[in-house]
């Protein structure tokens, strides 16, 4: 095993921590810096549960090494709101009460925002393939994909 | 499988230039080279990877990442010069690229029906070739296009025909001080097309099986055809003979239905927890009958 110094700027704040070779950034994130919104599901890249933005790009937490991840500026579910004001994907999932046990939310919240950051007028088609890695074992698609529509919509001043 | 902490216990090393990473490789045992992790680090939880002492972590090699045309002739690319791909260029960093998917349709389309846009931020082609799993979506059209490898060592360079790197599931050509180091896609010729084809349960699953076909059409004659196959042998299969034998023919129905007959009869595939064989032998026909159909209208022809 190796230890690292790394440097993480997430949700605006900046972090300097050592880390072990073996360690997850994901471990790092809810067990290390207390940010629990980014959930473990499956651990292997299937579900989407543990998704995170690397500067635009939603990526698996699970499946990145913190060493790996040093330099990086990451923003969890926790740093998506300013402040009291819900960004429009989660106020959208409020609004169409898109949540059901809620497991699956911050990950679908994350790639959603990552869809919207690349594509502001997407197609369901467009966001159902967006999503595809992400599982909701409520089943709760239906909202989720009409809550980023309408987020989308918002976005555009419409 | 949970947990949240890798059980192995390896070193971390992140070489800055190609020359290190070699020396690496040639001095070190139980050395993995981790470009997207989305395979590697999966393996290493779920054990099913044999021991590990280094993970080498090539993306601070910043000359290895481009996905790019090229005409530098040491890539192995042919008179039309070659795409470009560096062994830590990303799914999306590659599909995204506007002349990968102008040169190169069946490719993108291959990369964008894996996993989803997560995992491919992160995971490159790279990797998907250099695990050698019989079923690697990225490797099926790329041995239609012709792609050449280049494998590097302190001891220098070779190239080699994507359809000859694979030896089984797993098992490559590369030698123990070796690493990939480019996948050079040649630029297709005029008059030439190619298609994918993939059938899963749902778009992000591993394909039960898999179909890429490149064809150069000469009028209503085939000059070159290459087919491929995923998920129907210990390795991605180059189709070779069969394909090669469709040269100089006239492209119909019938040839097309011979030439699905003959794949059926050729292949052995196994059952696995993703299908069983009768299923894939039944369905391969079809894939090769759809597959030259479309590779054969992309390219410009008529079919009556």
């Amino acid at each position: 095993m190796s230890k690292h110094l790394i440097h993480l700027t997430v949700n605006g704040k900046e972090h300097e921590l050592t880390v072990a070779s073996n360690e997850l950034l994901l471990n790092v994130l809810r067990d290390r810096l207390y940010l629990t919104g980014s959930k473990y599901g499956c651990g292997v890249g299937d579900c989407g549960a543990c998704s995170i933005l690397h500067g635009d790009e939603s990526v698996l937490s699970c499946l990145v090494l913190a060493v790996e991840a040093d330099g990086w500026d990451i923003t969890t579910v926790e740093g998506l709101a300013d402040g009291d004001q819900l960004n429009p994907v989660q106020q959208a999932f409020l609004d169409n009460s898109a949540v059901q046990c809620g497991f699956c939310v911050p990950g679908m919240v994350i790639t959603s925002t990552a869809l919207l950051r690349e594509n502001d007028d997407p197609s369901e088609a467009e966001i159902k393939d967006y999503l595809r890695g992400n599982y909701c074992r409520c089943t709760g698609y239906v909202a989720m994909i009409k809550s980023v529509m309408d987020a989308a919509a918002k976005m555009r001043g419409e | 499988m949970g947990s949240r902490i890798l059980l192995s216990d390896f070193a971390y090393l992140a070489p800055t230039t190609l020359a290190e990473a070699l020396q690496i490789l040639a001095e070190k045992q139980a050395v993995k080279i981790l470009a997207g992790g989305t395979d590697l680090l999966l393996r290493m939880k779920l054990g099913t990877i044999s021991h590990v002492d280094y993970v080498m972590d090539i993306k601070h090699i910043k000359e290895l990442n481009y996905a790019c045309l090229c005409d530098e002739k040491q890539c192995g690319s042919t008179a039309n010069g070659a795409f470009c791909i560096g062994p830590t260029a990303t799914l999306n960093q590659i599909a995204k690229n506007g002349d990968l998917s102008r040169l190169f349709p069946a490719q993108r389309e291959a990369i964008l029906a894996m996993a989803a846009t997560s995992v491919r931020n992160r995971g490159t082609m790279a990797g998907n070739i250099c695990n050698a799993s019989p079923v690697a979506d990225s490797a099926i059209p790329a041995i239609c296009y012709g792609a050449a490898l280049t494998l590097q060592s302190r001891r220098g360079k070779r190239i080699v025909a994507l359809e000859d790197f694979f030896r089984g599931p797993g098992e490559t050509e590369l030698e123990k001080d070796e690493m990939l180091v480019n996948i050079a896609l040649p630029v297709p010729p005029a008059d030439s097309g190619a298609a994918f084809i993939k059938k899963s349960r749902v778009k992000p699953d591993i394909a039960k099986i898999s179909l890429g076909v490149f064809i150069e059409r000469d009028g209503t004659l085939i000059k070159r055809c290459r087919i491929a196959m995923g998920s129907v042998a210990p390795l991605p299969l180059y189709v070779q003979k069969i394909s090669e034998g469709l040269a100089g023919l006239e492209m119909n129905e019938q040839l097309i239905a011979k030439t699905a007959q003959m794949v059926k009869a050729a292949l052995k595939p196994i059952s696995d927890l993703r299908t069983n064989q009768e299923y894939r032998r039944a369905i391969s026909s079809v894939l090769v009958e759809e597959g030259l159909r479309l590779a054969w209208r992309n390219a410009g022809g008529e079919l009556k």
